[in-house]
């Protein structure tokens, strides 16, 4: 083993192929997925309906196995316990209906079999990070989609986890909603400072948000690009406007064959 | 406040429906002249609760009868619906049996319940049983599956045990469903208990409709319909209030 304690990614892809199987057909959900994630990273990862964006993100989850390549995760300076350390938040808020927001919150706490107390004081934490002060005792039939998805994106984070995943976030949400949960994605992240992988098939959404975009492309599901997003933080919404954030979202159009 | 005096305007909704059906049920059967041994009025329905019909005990027996039937339906019904949720390869092979179970009208079953068990309470438990065992089986057993393929993903994430997502998802998840099959067991869980005192029985109200309508009394007969009702009603409210205790607001299934 050698120290490269600076230089070695958090996340390591390499050639990850998955193929999906069933009744004797096949499907080749993956083909030759390659790329790394820092520490710290916002990672987009963009393309169409069934481009295998999704199957991507259970892999990272080890939800998934996989046909080839290799995922490594953590490594030297980063220990990552797969079962532990990744926060899920999906295009569903997922909410447990009859949960209180709080114990909704604290759920994955509770699987993990955290200490009640300070997971509790840690979920009212995160729900005053998400904006949900006040919100802590109420159902979530009683909550706008948009702040169905801050409690679940509070939820993702109860536990510490080092990576969150989130697939899809805000599309269910109005498009008004959703450029706002996109500022206050970036907020939560910087002040989490977690390692993010955010899938969407929103393209300005994957520029404005990243760090870095993949761009995935689908018939056949394979990595057709990937960059930096070279625009400072904090992103305000009229950097939509900038020419740079016009050329990467050009870019990612060509790509998808949509110019 | 507000919320205090919409309440009450619902009861006294409920109420007031109640006692226009009963005025017009007076109104028709006096001003139509109908025979009373056809339609008695609802005083003389009331007034037969005066005759010697043994009417507490006999309404005792047949809530016994509806009450049991139906606590053992509950029991067997959500019992078997988390033994097939826990074993998926006996699920698979019972449960094409049980929908063919389903389809066997129950009644039917009735005479062979008596050969079975006898006269009495017994054979009359088990047919309120079996009529109202199914929907409980059936409606909790599909709300166990309702539980959202990503939401599994999410726990299993974090290396949830079964037995946490069955605990902490699966079942509270189907608590809605489960109540909403438990709400339609009532209604079959009295007709079974009926049914069964109708067969072969020698206490009860069915029986004791069986006993007047020979003399054409009318009224009492009148008098034991409402009785049951007034038993089957009192059940499912009983339900109501578990329901409202146990299943949030929004998740209640109608």
């Amino acid at each position: 083993m050698t120290e490269q304690k600076t230089t070695e990614p958090f996340i390591q892809l390499s050639g990850l192929r998955k193929v999906f199987r069933t009744r004797g057909e096949e499907f080749l959900a993956i083909s030759d997925a390659s790329f790394n994630v820092q520490e710290g990273e916002l990672v987009s990862l963009v393309g169409p309906s069934g481009c295998g964006k999704t199957t991507l993100l259970k892999i990272i989850a080890d939800l998934y196995d996989f046909d080839g390549g290799t995922v490594k995760i953590g490594g030297s300076g980063i220990n990552f316990d797969p079962g532990r350390d990744v926060g899920m938040v999906f295009q569903q808020a997922l909410l447990l209906k009859w949960r209180r927001i709080l114990d909704n919150v604290v759920l994955p706490a509770e699987i993990l079999g955290l200490p009640v107390k300070e997971s509790r004081e840690r979920a009212r934490d995160l729900l005053n990070m998400v904006g949900l002060t006040g919100f802590e005792d109420k159902y979530p039939y009683e909550l706008s989609g948009g702040m169905q998805q801050r409690a679940a994106i509070a939820r993702s984070l109860v536990h510490d986890p080092k990576l969150i995943l989130m697939d899809e976030p805000f599309g269910a949400l109005d498009a008004l909603t959703r450029e706002k949960m996109n500022l206050e994605l970036l907020r939560i992240w910087k002040e989490s400072k977690k390692t993010i992988i955010f899938v969407t098939h929103g393209i300005a959404e994957a520029v404005f948000l990243g760090t870095r975009v993949v761009v995935l492309t689908s018939g056949p599901a394979r990595m057709a690009d990937m960059f930096e997003v070279e625009l400072p933080y904090p992103r305000t919404l009229d950097m939509k406007t900038h020419e740079r954030f016009g050329d990467y979202t050009r870019r990612i159009y060509k790509l998808l064959g949509m110019e | 406040m507000e919320k205090h005096s919409e309440k009450f305007r619902t009861w006294a909704i409920i109420i007031a429906a109640h006692l226009m059906v009963i005025l017009a049920w007076h109104l028709w059967v006096t001003i139509a002249e109908v025979p009373t041994y056809v339609m008695p009025t609802p005083k003389m329905t009331i007034m037969s609760l005066a005759e010697d019909y043994n009417w507490v005990h006999n309404t005792l027996f047949t809530a016994a009868e509806i009450f049991g039937g139906y606590i053992l339906a509950c029991i067997v019904g959500i019992g078997l619906a988390l033994f097939f949720a826990w074993f998926k390869k006996l699920e698979a092979t019972m449960m094409p049996l049980v929908v063919s179970m389903n389809m066997i009208p129950k009644v039917a079953l009735g005479p062979l319940f008596i050969v079975w068990f006898s006269y009495g309470m017994v054979p009359n438990i088990f047919i309120a049983f079996s009529i109202s065992f199914l929907p409980i089986l059936l409606t909790t057993a599909r709300g166990l599956q309702e539980t959202d393929p990503d939401l599994i993903d999410l726990v299993r994430s974090l290396r949830a045990s079964k037995w946490q997502v069955f605990t902490k998802i699966q079942l509270p998840g189907a608590l809605p469903f489960v109540f909403s099959g438990m709400k339609v067991a009532v209604v079959l869980a009295v007709a079974g208990a009926i049914v069964g005192e109708f067969i072969a029985s020698e206490e009860g109200l069915g029986y004791l409709m069986l006993q007047v309508q020979v003399t054409l009394d009318t009224a009492a007969m009148f008098m034991a319909v409402l009785l049951i009702t007034a038993i089957g009603v009192s059940l499912y409210g009983l339900v109501l209030l578990l329901e409202r205790l146990f299943v949030v607001g929004d998740s209640r299934v109608e």
